[in-house]
């Protein structure tokens, strides 16, 4: 008996599924990032100590969430790639880096607009901003190396291993500012003894965050349909190639 | 709506996510659109992933 995961393994049943979900993902994102921009702008309070400029808070924190939380994704997959063979775990971390790299880079940008006003500074080499560039230089990294190998099965390992490898920045981006003293605040969303936020500014944060998630998801599903139609290409193209030298061959030999 | 002394810092941010989400989605719309393009052209052309197999077996 098959599991779920087994199901799923086949692409053509996966493009099936995704295909009918996608739409639906898409315009779940979209009515709930909309919902989060009007409880942002109209709805949610200033802080009493940063003004009107916690706004940014709401688009800066899901996108450093989903900075790591594509990270782990990849990592997810690549140990799927690993040990399991699934057959789309590859599409799945090939798919997810770059979306991954874009919001890490939304996260440093943000964050870099929030810090000017508030700390008087663009950057500052502390261990929580530093960590998460160095995540961005990895998924520029597991990019680079993927594009750099012409054969895709080799170049799906090699990435997967420097993917699981990787994966040790996350827990450094998360207590980084435990573990040091940083300018940028510690936890106070997701900490042992519950959040520090006002449930005004929380409630517009969660709803940005899952609609953002969802959004990532979207995303996702839409560059694995894209990858998988990718190496259809491909093959398809080997296939047409090697049929027209047999049929040459054919020709030269009559 | 006044978004105090700091309001160019907030819609710069928003501006950014917009823009980058923005182009992210339009690479990936029309990334998928070229791929079913090129698998289209293919298939005009009788090449398909059935025939392939036909094909290796003859």
């Amino acid at each position: 008996m098959q599991t779920l995961a087994q199901r799923l393994a086949n692409p053509t049943r996966f493009m099936e599924l995704s295909g009918a979900l996608l739409p639906w993902v898409s315009a779940t994102a979209a009515v709930l990032i909309a919902y989060a921009m009007y409880l942002a702008f109209f709805v949610a309070p200033p802080d009493y100590q940063q003004g009107e400029t916690v706004k940014i808070m709401f688009i800066h924190v899901p996108s450093a969430w989903l900075a790591t939380m594509g990270y782990g994704l990849i990592a997810a997959s690549s140990f799927g790639l690993l040990v399991f063979r699934h057959p789309l775990a590859d599409v799945s971390a090939k798919a997810a880096a770059p979306i991954g790299a874009v919001f890490t880079l939304l996260a440093l940008i943000t964050g870099s607009l929030w810090g000017k006003p508030m700390w008087g500074t663009y950057w500052v080499w502390d261990a929580r901003l530093t960590s998460v560039l160095i995540l961005f230089f990895l998924y520029l990294g597991l990019i680079a190396l993927r594009s750099s190998i012409e054969d895709e099965a080799l170049a799906g390992k090699l990435t997967a291993v420097l993917g699981l490898v990787g994966v040790a920045i996350l827990p450094v981006v998360k207590f980084s500012v435990d573990w040091w003293n940083t300018l940028h605040q510690g936890a106070s969303v997701l900490r042992l003894g519950g959040s520090t936020i006002h449930p005004d500014l929380l409630i517009p944060l969660l709803v940005s965050a899952l609609g953002f998630t969802v959004l990532f998801i979207a995303l996702h599903l839409k560059a694995m349909r894209n990858e998988i139609l990718r190496r259809r290409v491909k093959a398809l193209t080997l296939a047409a190639v090697a049929r027209s030298h047999g049929a040459s061959v054919t020709a030269a030999a009559e | 709506m006044d978004l105090g002394p700091h309001a160019a810092f907030i819609w710069a941010s928003y501006a950014a996510v917009a823009v980058v989400l923005a182009g992210l989605v339009a690479w990936l719309v029309f990334d998928g659109w070229r791929q079913g393009q090129a698998l289209a052209d293919l298939e005009a052309q009788g090449v398909t992933r059935r025939s392939t197999s036909k094909d290796a077996g003859t």
